[in-house]
């Protein structure tokens, strides 16, 4: 048949042109240029924080009376505190701190915000009552609701974490439900049942995959978000315990000196600053290419 | 004709359709499917015609079991399986496949072309790695496709290329019972005649039973033995097929026939119908075609008509078929 040999060829793909998605995805990260900065500023806070022990001279904890309140400069790079501790050796701790706080955050949150998306979107039974439930949390503004949860438990770190985690979980929820709303109604989930897949196969071979893309770019805000909060309890006095330096801590102490020595607050202040947004225009790179459905018209 | 592999009686789905007014909540059913009956022998290729909306791809779903029904029975080689746990029909499903009508979203994006043909093998625990692949380079082979496509993605492919992934996949398992639901209907008009073809060669080679469903009666006479005509959920005229598309009884049959495009125009008449099929959530009494039947008469608003047997191997359900006389318990 002639017709249909001469069809089938038109019929191939290009065949050396093949690009790899993996490939293309990274290829227009880099190609955008807000992700970039981000990553780059991103990177920077990571590798103080990595290597914060290596980096720092002095224990963040030293107090020398003789020291305290040097100006940033030669001696002292970021200057000292109203104890005359190095606030370089604070900071970088101080990063060590916000960015452990901010995995365990979105590590949390990654798992029950998945977990609850999932078995909402796609077992609808279970769905008006997860998701009401949800709603509860979401009716409470999430810094108060934060300050709550952290004050019943107690001040600390770990404590911070677990509060942290549970006011930003309703908002990951909902959005793996709402891409798990999609997902499922795709044919090849119907194609996997077809075929005698059992619901787990379903939900993290099939489902979970293609939900994805926008849990990625969410939980990279809920970054940022967190490591933002965090500073907001611990200047409060909810967070990390002094001595113990957090960025948020670093700014409650400096308050008072904010006169005389503006630099104590505006050194954690900045930290927190380049963190935040270095994180936030990697989760509009992300978004833009992984998600593409999100992004605003320009 | 051999023992029927899948068959059907008075098979019934109703959806429930919810829907929030103010405070309240209306609930009103939509019946997909109301009472279809008909069996499809081994090797046999049923073709399952209608408008959109008729409830034929409703019933495709129903006898692999991925929809349960609201009442009838559904047997297949001899075993009902209406009723059926997802645990009961496990074993089941390794006998029956289907091919989707959107090639653009039957394939799962994440997958390697290997990994999707060969998913059928791992969930039934077939062989080992290195066999499956050896499958699924066959099975490539087979629909057309090389073995160097095996490592890519669906998006890297064609509409044409993808349904070959597709049926690829449907027949890893080496069903008996394939349902195609409009497998070329998204299609571009030069590629379908090679899928066409490849379905029909797959057919004859592994002798599949298949219902093969489509609004397209052109592509339904090609690959069918029978045809069904569906209308709002019933089965109208079902017939073999050459005296389905040389002897059409029903008027419904008749009007869909007519607007076949032919190569010379101007030949025969064409029989329009007016109107859309009324809606499945409140079907007409009688018959339920007769608000658009040009041939309606005293009957047709009352009295439903029963499929009944006018020659062998050819049932209708109409008034024009039917002496008036026996349907009068059916109304």
């Amino acid at each position: 048949m002639a017709v249909r040999a001469e069809a089938a060829v038109a019929d191939r793909a290009p065949a050396e042109e093949t690009v790899r998605r993996r490939a293309t995805v990274a290829r227009r990260l880099l190609r955008h240029r807000l992700f970039v900065v981000g990553a780059l500023l991103f990177a920077c806070v990571l590798t103080v924080a990595l290597f914060a022990d290596l980096l720092i001279a002095v224990d963040p904890n030293r107090i020398s009376i003789r020291n305290k309140f040097k100006p940033p400069g030669s001696e002292w790079l970021l200057g000292t505190d109203n104890f005359g501790r190095s606030l370089w050796s604070r900071v970088a701790k101080g990063a060590q701190l916000s960015l452990a706080i901010g995995f365990g955050v979105v590590l949390l949150n990654a798992f029950f915000g998945t977990l609850i998306g999932l078995l909402a979107g796609y077992f609808r039974v279970l769905d008006d009552i997860l998701m009401r439930i949800m709603d509860a949390f979401m009716a409470f503004p999430v810094i108060l609701l934060a300050i709550g949860i952290a004050a019943a438990l107690g001040p600390g770190s770990v404590n911070a974490v677990i509060a942290l985690a549970v006011v930003y979980t309703p908002r990951t929820a909902r959005i793996v439900r709402a891409s798990v709303l999609v997902v499922r109604e795709q044919a090849y989930v119907e194609a996997a049942r077809a075929m005698g897949a059992g619901h787990a196969r379903i939900l993290f071979r099939h489902v979970l995959p293609n939900c994805l893309a926008p849990l990625i770019v969410q939980l990279t805000f809920i970054f940022a978000y967190a490591v933002l909060s965090e500073a907001v309890l611990s200047f409060l006095g909810l967070g990390a315990e002094p001595p113990t330096p957090s960025w948020g801590n670093m700014i409650a102490e400096g308050r008072q000196y904010i006169r005389e020595a503006p630099w104590i607050t505006l050194v954690p202040g900045f930290a927190l600053a380049i963190t935040v947004l270095g994180l936030n225009l990697l989760g509009d790179g992300l978004r833009d290419v992984l998600d593409p459905r999100l992004k605003v018209q320009q | 004709m051999t023992a029927p592999l899948v068959e059907v009686e008075g098979l019934e789905k109703r959806f429930e359709l919810r829907r929030a007014a103010g405070l309240r909540r209306v609930r009103r059913e939509l019946q997909a499917v109301a009472g279809v009956s008909f069996a499809i022998a081994r090797g046999e290729t049923l073709g399952l015609v209608g408008e959109s909306g008729c409830g034929k791809s409703t019933t495709g779903r129903l006898l692999l079991r991925l929809l349960a029904p609201s009442s009838g029975v559904i047997r297949f080689d001899g075993r009902e399986i209406q009723h059926l746990s997802e645990r009961e029909l496990r074993p089941l499903r390794r006998r029956m496949g289907i091919v989707f009508q959107d090639p653009w979203s039957a394939l799962d994006p994440r997958m390697t072309i290997e990994e999707i043909v060969t998913e059928p093998l791992v969930v039934h625990g077939v062989g080992d790695r290195a066999s499956r692949r050896r499958r699924a380079a066959a099975l490539l082979e087979r629909v057309g496709l090389a073995r160097i496509h095996a490592d890519r993605y669906p998006h890297e492919f064609s509409g044409g290329q993808r349904q070959r992934i597709g049926i690829a996949r449907a027949l890893a398992l080496e069903p008996e019972f394939l349902v195609c639901d409009e497998p070329v209907s998204a299609l571009d008009v030069s590629i379908r005649a090679q899928i066409l073809n490849l379905l029909l060669d797959l057919q004859r080679e592994l002798g599949l039973c298949c219902l093969f469903i489509s609004h397209d009666l052109g592509v339904v006479r090609y690959v069918s033995d029978r045809v069904a005509v569906m209308y709002l959920g019933k089965i109208v005229e079902i017939a073999p097929t050459a005296r389905l598309y040389g002897r059409p009884l029903h008027p419904y049959t008749q009007a869909l026939l007519s607007a076949v495009p032919i190569p010379r125009p101007g030949r025969r008449p064409r029989i329009l119908l007016e109107g859309d099929p009324p809606s499945p959530l409140a079907p007409p009494p009688g018959c339920r075609f007769h608000t658009r039947c040009p041939r309606a008469f005293a009957p047709c608003a009352h009295i439903e008509p029963e499929l009944v047997e006018v020659a062998p191997g050819h049932r209708v359900a109409c008034h024009l078929h039917t002496p008036a006389r026996a349907t009068g318990g059916a109304a």
